[in-house]
Formats: structure tokens, C-alpha cells, sequence
């Protein structure tokens, strides 16, 4: 499936692919509205980490063998038969945070006014996702791979 | 025995909950064709028990309780056997015989049968008013009990008896919680922690009680009060007995099949009987924190067992590599993630780093660099990734002191390892403007 990948010796540690995936999951869809004027504030859905000289941003993996689907018991989290991507159902969703503990990543978020997890959905509609567009130093790519997160089948 | 014919089946997966339907769905990756049966004593379709304090609060109906869509059986070719309960496995001839007369014969077996509450031998304890809280039966039977402003007693102050507690302050019963240890939830936190929790309760409006167990249910047929060990006379309409489960194991105790506190099983969920597998709270299978096999009674864990169980029932070899205790808690408002030995066992070889600011509070138990247990209050974004070195066995020693950091995250993991986290970038992969992304060449200072 499509994934997104890092070039970690690319990326600046910039945040601007947080900046515009919490624009892209904002209701405006602007990003002065998505910051200023929005309440709650949306959630970005993308960590970025950074350590010394070294810094790269993560979001979901949307693993082939995704320990947060396996450990959710209310089937809220689930691999979409399309496109292979790890989705949630934010109705089913009651907010216990398993995933969040499962996920070996840091990648789930609480959104705690709704009590559900936000992660992310490699934006839905669009071509290429939100981070990997505004990313200013290409260190993102959308690209077709299928191999991460192999940890029950060996 | 019944006269009705033999059903044959390749499959047959005793139980209905997350280890089943980890196998069954394990098994339709690789084997599309040969036929699954799911027997349950339930009349229900694939349920999630942990939402039955759900159920109880009012907040979910039983179609929301489903943790797979309605068509699920349906799609997958699966027969599934509601409301049958097996009664006695022959297990040379590869027969279950069902209450209801029917015979299943197999050839590959899984028992993902659960577990049973714990009940005491207790005075008063066949009272009408006395009841359990494991499955939906259970939270059924309440909600038909309960009215506004009913008393609760809940026996024990572990995870189900929170949860119960939770549900039942929901539906503005008033709540006293007995526990017979010191504090609350003292299997899977620490001293700090339980206090938190215990704060939570009281503000909550709950009374805890600690260091007491209830010695007498009161009352006529119906439950009026209990008295504890001190003499304590507690007035209630019901009682919740919510002190521990235990694998449900009747249909192989006294065969050839190894139990111990649960079914034994290898890491293929294989038990030592040729072709019957086990998994979730009915088996003990491999705790990678304790190195040995051991009760670790949680959701992951019997799915990922059901699963690995599965792909070696088709013919896929797998394997399970192992669970340990871990929960994710949030009562009352908290939020607690927990996994492993929270507490060290000795003092010797031991590590404890933690800290405790605004509410939260975390804490990561070391010995010799391995993390082997870990607490997270209110703030727990980053407990999966410290779940994920106690599960990797990852050695701390060259980034210990950053664990708790603010800014901690994988880039302070060794180089190689976030970047298997990271994944390989796909060769002549763009990017988002169809140019190859490639680093800059540094630029020296001279």
C-alpha cells in the first residue's frame, strides 16, 4: 500500500507538515482559521521528532500486521479492504487508548473532546497527502511499499 | 448422547469473543475454503465484553457492543453455533458433544472458551441482589435490578470492579467498594498510582474500603446489606462480586490435555495434545517479562494468540511472541496505561526512574536496562513506546536517562532501530512535485 516515508537526512525539523495536517483536519480547512479562530483547536495527526541533528516526522505506519487493530475491542480500529490503511471508526470509538498503548510509534493521539482517537488517514480526497505537499525540503514521499511493521507472522 | 448426526468440520473454535474471532480471521487469510465452526454458549454475535460497563452506564446498546459488522459470519463462511454449550470432548475421536445434542467432530481444535468469575463461599452469597460482572448476561441482569439511587457493594477493587463501580455511579447508584488488600487495583499499579486512582474514586463520590472483605450478604431472599470482617454493617440492594477470574477449563480438566492454572500452550498456541490449540483467559502462554507461561487474562493478547493460533491451525507456521499484562485505564475521568512489573519484586538488580508533576505521573521499572514494567498517569502518549522496548527487549543503557524526557521519542532510540520504525523509502519513489528527494551536501564552515 501507499505509505508515507521520511528522508531523514532531508528533513529540517521544520513542523510544517504538523502545521498543515492539522489545517487539512480542521473544519475551514484554512490555516489561520484552523489555528485562530477554531475551537477546539483540530489535531495534527504527525509527531515530529528531534534529537540533536537529527529530526524526522512519523505518523501512522499503517502496518500489515497493526497491533492497534489488534488489541482495540471495540472495532473501531480496523484495516480499510481498499486501500490497506489502518482507519478508525470514530462511532465505535470509545476512547480507552489501548491503541495508543499498542502502537509501538508514539503515532495515535486522544482527542479528548470527543473521546476518540485521531490518527492519520493519509488524507482521504486528496492525491497526496497534507505533510508530504507542504513539505518545504521534499524530505516526505507518498510512495507504493509493502513492508513495515511485520510482528506476529514470521 | 444425542442421536443426531455428526457434523464435520475442519475448524471448530470454541468461543465467540476475541481469541475466536482472532483465529477464524487468521484462518480466512490463508485458507478461503475449508469450513469454520464457532460454538458459543452466548446468543449474541461477536461482542465486546469490556463494553459491558457500557451497556450498564446506558451508553451502548448491544448492536453497538459488536466489535465486527453483522455480516461478518456471512462473509467469511463462517457457521457460527450461538446459545450451544459443549459439554464433553471425546478428544481421540475428535468429537464435541453439545448440550443440545448435536456432534461436532474436528479437525483442528481451538478452545477459546474465557474465563469464570471468582465467587467466595460466603454467607448470604445465593441472595437474590448477588451478582457478577463478566459477561453481558451479567450487566443485563443489573440493569434489570437497579433502580435510582439503588446501594452498591462491589467486592473488589481490581479492574472489574472499577469498571463496575464506574457504571454504576453512572446510573446514580451510590457505590462501596471492598477491597481485601490495601488499595485498589494492586495487581497492576503501584502504591503511587492506586493512591491517584483511589483520589479519583473519592472525588468520584465512591467509597473504598480497604483491608476488608465482606464475611456476610444480609438480608431476606433479597440483599439488604453486608457485614465485613471488622463487624462493619454496609445497608445495600445489591451486591457485585468483582474479586478475579479464572480460566474456564472444564472441558479439558481430567484429559490428557496439560493444564496448569490454564491450558498450557507452545508459542504456536499449540497445547500438548496433537491438532487442539488454546488461547486468550482459558491459556497460559508465554509472558515475555516473566520468561515463563503465565496468565496474562487481556484483550490483545487473546486476540494475538487467537491469530497466531490460527495461522498454525491452516498450516501456517507462526509464532506467538508473547504477552505480558498490559491495560489501558480511564475511570473517573484518568487516564492510566500500565504494563509488566510495576512494582520490583526485590531491590536487588533493580531500577526504578519516575516522575510526578500537574496530576501525572510516570514510572519505568529496569532491570539490568530492560524495561519490565511501566505506569503512565494522565499523560500517556509516549507509553507505547515504551511498551514497545519492554515487548522488543531493547537494552536502555545508552538512552536511559532521556525515558521520561519531555521530548522523548524515537529519535533518541539507536539510529537503526528508528529506522526500522521509519521504514525503508521505496526506491525511485518522488516526491510530492515528481522530484527524486535527495540531502543537501554540507556545507563546511571554511
Amino acid at each position: 500500500m501507499k505509505r508515507v516515508y521520511v528522508k531523514e537526512e532531508a528533513c529540517m525539523g521544520c513542523g510544517l507538515c504538523r502545521v498543515y495536517c492539522l489545517a487539512e483536519h480542521s473544519r475551514t480547512r484554512d490555516i489561520i482559521k484552523a489555528f485562530k479562530r477554531e475551537s477546539p483547536r483540530s489535531l495534527p495527526r504527525i509527531r515530529v521528532e528531534r534529537n540533536g541533528e537529527v529530526s524526522f516526522s512519523l505518523q501512522c505506519r499503517h502496518c500489515d500486521e497493526p497491533w492497534c487493530v489488534y488489541s482495540c475491542f471495540t472495532g473501531a480500529m480496523y484495516i480499510d479492504e481498499v486501500t490497506g490503511a489502518v482507519a478508525v471508526d470514530a462511532e465505535k470509538c470509545i476512547g480507552c487508548w489501548t491503541c495508543i498503548v499498542a502502537c509501538p510509534y508514539g503515532a495515535l493521539t486522544r482527542d479528548r473532546d470527543r473521546k476518540v482517537v485521531a490518527k492519520c488517514d493519509l488524507c482521504p480526497g486528496n492525491d497526496v497527502p497534507a505533510c508530504v505537499a507542504n513539505c518545504p525540503n521534499e524530505a516526505l514521499v507518498f510512495a507504493e511499499d509493502g513492508k513495515a511493521g511485520q510482528l506476529v507472522r514470521n | 448422547m444425542g442421536k443426531k448426526k455428526a457434523i464435520r468440520t475442519e475448524y471448530l473454535l470454541i468461543g465467540n469473543s476475541a481469541g475466536g474471532i482472532g483465529a477464524a480471521e487468521a484462518i480466512r487469510e490463508v485458507d478461503k475454503r475449508n469450513s469454520i465452526k464457532i460454538v458459543s454458549d452466548e446468543p449474541y454475535q461477536a461482542y465486546s465484553r469490556p463494553l459491558i460497563s457500557k451497556y450498564l452506564a446506558g451508553e451502548r446498546n448491544v448492536d453497538e457492543m459488536l466489535f465486527r459488522p453483522a455480516d461478518f459470519y456471512s462473509r467469511n463462511g463462517i457457521d457460527h453455533l450461538l446459545d450451544r454449550k459443549v459439554e464433553h470432548l471425546s478428544l481421540d475421536r475428535r468429537i464435541a458433544q453439545l448440550a443440545s445434542g448435536e456432534q461436532i467432530i474436528w479437525k483442528k481444535l481451538l478452545l477459546a472458551t474465557g474465563g469464570v468469575p471468582i465467587v467466595p463461599k460466603m454467607k448470604g452469597g445465593d441472595k437474590e441482589g448477588v451478582f457478577t460482572f463478566l459477561a453481558l448476561k451479567d450487566a443485563i441482569a443489573i440493569n434489570a435490578f437497579i433502580e435510582d439511587d439503588s446501594q452498591a457493594v462491589v467486592i473488589g477493587g481490581g479492574l472489574i470492579g472499577i469498571s463496575v463501580t464506574e457504571a454504576l455511579m453512572k446510573r446514580k447508584a451510590g457505590v462501596t467498594v471492598v477491597e481485601m488488600k490495601d488499595r485498589v487495583l494492586n495487581t497492576i499499579l503501584d502504591e503511587t498510582a492506586s493512591s491517584i486512582a483511589e483520589e479519583a474514586l473519592r472525588q468520584a463520590g465512591v467509597r473504598v474500603v480497604t483491608n476488608q472483605t465482606v464475611a456476610e450478604v444480609t438480608g431476606g431472599d433479597r440483599v439488604d446489606g453486608v457485614v465485613l470482617d471488622n463487624g462493619e454493617r454496609i445497608r445495600c440492594d445489591l451486591v457485585v462480586i468483582a474479586i478475579g477470574v479464572l480460566p474456564r477449563i472444564e472441558l479439558v480438566s481430567g484429559t490428557d490435555i496439560k493444564v496448569n492454572r490454564g491450558i498450557v500452550v507452545d508459542r504456536c498456541m499449540s497445547t500438548n495434545y496433537p491438532d487442539v490449540y488454546a488461547c486468550g483467559d482459558a491459556a497460559e502462554a508465554y509472558d515475555f517479562i516473566y520468561g515463563a507461561n503465565r496468565l496474562t487474562p487481556i484483550w490483545p493478547n487473546a486476540y494475538i494468540g487467537g491469530r497466531v493460533a490460527g495461522y498454525n491451525m491452516a498450516g501456517v507456521r507462526a509464532e506467538y511472541r508473547g504477552g505480558t499484562a498490559m491495560n489501558s485505564l480511564n475511570y473517573f475521568g484518568l487516564d492510566i496505561a500500565t504494563a509488566g512489573m510495576v512494582v520490583p519484586p526485590d531491590d536487588r538488580h533493580w531500577e526504578v526512574v519516575s516522575q510526578r508533576n500537574n496530576g501525572a505521573y510516570q514510572k519505568i521499572v529496569l532491570n539490568d536496562d530492560l524495561v519490565m514494567g511501566m505506569v503512565f498517569v494522565k499523560d500517556i502518549e509516549k507509553s507505547g513506546m515504551i511498551f514497545s522496548l519492554m515487548k522488543d527487549r531493547v537494552k536502555v543503557t545508552n538512552f536511559r536517562q532521556a525515558l521520561l524526557a519531555d521530548d522523548f521519542g524515537l529519535a533518541y532510540l539507536p539510529r537503526e532501530l528508528w529506522q526500522e520504525c521509519l521504514g525503508t523509502v521505496p526506491a525511485g519513489s518522488t516526491s510530492a512535485f515528481g522530484m527524486p528527494a535527495k540531502a543537501e551536501e554540507p556545507i563546511s564552515s571554511e
